[in-house]
């Protein structure tokens, strides 16, 4: 039996939502005495794997990754190679479109959105966020087989290197009737759901023309730019920026709302983050509540200030 | 063409989350149910589109008990022709999927139209488990959909992103924003869906592959540090010293 990871190479990296889950099967692992494995898509990377306690792999080709479907079905059988008994992978958007169907093709259980290292191994029970982050749900697991898709942050990524790693090469049936047509990334920045730093702008900002303020900052942090719904829907700023219940749910290190008033639609999909920081002029606002730092004042006099301080602290630094 | 659209029932956005004094169930008195919005709002009105332009007919189908039948009713009063109701309450996405699995097993459609997930439980398991089962392809997070020449055109929301894909149907696609607009049903549309049918169908046996044991609440109540609009330099110091966020 083993712990298998899905471990999916993105342009020769592989993201920190894939670490997390190397971390998270190895502590597994080490409490029910079973080895980690990795099933790959892609060059297997495997210097990051040995650094992450992966002693041995499976690659499936051809990697198919428009029909996920084709892509679940490698993965399984890869699980099945590997004599996996849990497949742990992240819950990002690879991971949301093929969980659902690993848990079925493998025949096992599944718990997504799981927020922490298992409760108990025997039964197995594991804690699953929902309700937008609002709670927590410890769900029993009753399958012999298991997949679990973690949250991002579930766990801090440690590195847990081992010096030998084997693995090999599985050519697969790749007949799809799917085709990807194109692709386009709309955003030049970074990717909103993987950002470490985003910050966030609301209708306090009155209209789009305004927009530089919050631009500035976040090009100064380095960070990634969102928006509450009015915005989106007011098309200041495009729909994939939109965090919120109904919008994309995050969780970076800081988050950084700016004329947002904290609605709980929209801290729904916030409020897992590390560190929150809101600056208002409406002393009153909810998000206060759910802050870790707030500033009481006007955006358009603020958000410059913390722009230049965070140069002056860059350009020390 | 033959169109099944998928709805969940959620609880209303805004209600406040309360268990049983025990933390092993919701406590759903006073608690509002609502059709799931991805499923209303998008999944339903683009199923509704798509049957204008070829033709055919929009089943919807939902896993739920009688205390259900407003919603489905709500569904029908926007448009679709007929409503059918798996009679049992679900234990689980794995138990949602074996029902309408089931029930699919000696039907034919061609579109199976899902939400992206429901806005409470926020699993969004379902949908991938649907078309495992089905053994169609599958598709998440639809923000566009086109159909021609026997082919669907689908645009896939990615992180920062969007892909598009061509297919052939059957397929299974959970829908997202910017694949329909939400539609208010109308008086007639309230009247007609009094006459049209629903049918309750009996479950098969449960899945039992998970069940929740317990809930609870993130113990955190924050307390705010409040920093003086006109010392950010200090928020930074914090940022950097106290939170190691920067
Ligand atoms: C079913 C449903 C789903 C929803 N989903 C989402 C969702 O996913 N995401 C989402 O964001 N919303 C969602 N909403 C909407 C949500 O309820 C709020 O209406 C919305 O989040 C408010 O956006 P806002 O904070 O930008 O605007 P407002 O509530 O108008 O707040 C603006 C804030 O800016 C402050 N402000 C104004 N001027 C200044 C200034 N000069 N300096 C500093 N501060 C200033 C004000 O004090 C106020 O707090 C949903 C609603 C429903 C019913």
């Amino acid at each position: 039996m083993s712990i298998v990871v899905y471990c999916e190479n993105i342009e020769g990296n592989l993201k920190k939502a894939t670490l997390e889950a190397l971390t998270y099967a190895h502590k597994m692992g080490s409490e029910l005495g079973l080895p980690t494995y990795a099933v790959t898509t892609g060059e297997p990377l495997t210097d990051v794997l040995k650094q992450y306690g992966v002693s041995k792999y499976v690659e499936v080709s051809p990697n198919v990754p428009a029909d996920t479907s084709l892509l679940a079905g490698s993965i399984s059988f890869g699980f099945e190679k590997l004599n996996g008994q849990y497949l742990i992978l992240p819950y990002n958007s690879t991971g949301k479109s093929i969980a659902g169907q690993l848990a079925v093709k493998c025949d096992a259980g599944i718990v997504s959105s799981v927020n922490a290292l298992p409760e108990s191994l025997e039964p197995l029970r594991v804690s699953q966020s929902l309700f937008a982050g609002k709670a927590s749900a410890v769900v029993q697991v009753n399958t012999a087989k298991v997949v679990l898709a973690l949250q991002s942050n579930a766990i801090q990524p440690e590195e847990k290197p081992v010096d030998e790693i084997s693995g090999e090469l599985v050519i697969l049936d790749s007949l799809s009737q799917v085709e990807l047509v194109k692709q386009e990334m709309l955003s030049e920045g970074i990717p909103l759901p993987e950002a470490e730093l985003v910050v966030s702008g609301g209708r306090g900002f009155k209209g789009p023309e305004n927009w530089h303020i919050l631009e500035d900052l976040a090009k100064e942090l380095g960070a990634a730019t969102a928006c509450s719904r009015p915005v989106s829907d007011a098309d200041w700023r495009p729909h994939h920026e939109h965090v919120g219940q109904t919008g994309i749910a995050i969780s970076p290190n800081l988050y950084i709302a700016i004329g947002i008033s904290g609605a709980i639609q929209h801290l729904g999909g916030v409020n897992n983050s590390k560190t929150i920081v809101v600056i208002n002029n409406d002393p009153e606002a909810p998000f206060f509540k759910a802050a870790d730092y707030g500033v009481i004042g006007d955006l358009f006099e603020v958000v410059p200030k913390l722009t230049a301080a965070v140069q002056a602290f860059k350009s020390k630094a | 063409m033959n169109i099944l659209v998928c709805i969940a029932k959620s609880i209303e956005t805004t209600a406040k989350i309360v268990f049983t004094p025990d933390n092993s169930a919701l406590d759903e008195s006073g608690m509002q149910y609502i059709m799931n919005p991805y499923d209303e709002w998008y999944s339903l009105v683009r199923a509704l589109e798509l049957k204008d332009q070829v033709g055919g007919e929009v089943t919807v189908i939902h896993v739920g008990d009688a205390s259900s039948d407003p919603i489905i009713r709500k569904a029908l009063a926007i448009g679709a022709d007929k409503g059918v109701r798996i009679d049992t309450i679900p234990q689980s996405a794995a138990d949602v999927a074996k029902q309408l699995s089931a029930y699919l097993a000696d039907k034919s459609f061609d579109i199976v139209f899902t939400g992206k997930e429901t806005v409470d439980y926020n699993g969004g398991i379902l949908p991938a488990m649907l078309a495992a089962k089905l053994k169609w392809p599958f598709f998440d997070v639809v923000s566009h959909l086109e159909y021609a020449d026997d082919l669907a055109l689908i645009s896939k929301e990615i992180e920062g992103g969007v892909k598009v894909f061509k297919s052939p149907l059957p397929l299974v696609l959970s829908a997202t924003k910017g694949l329909a607009e939400q539609k208010i049903p109308n008086m007639r549309g309230i009247m007609m869906a009094k006459r049209k049918p629903l049918e309750v169908v009996s479950a098969v046996d449960h899945a039992t592959d998970t069940n929740i044991v317990s809930f609870s609440k993130p113990e955190k109540s924050k307390e705010v540090t409040l920093v003086d609009a006109d010392d950010m330099d200090e928020l930074v110091r914090l940022l950097h010293e106290e939170a190691k966020v920067i």
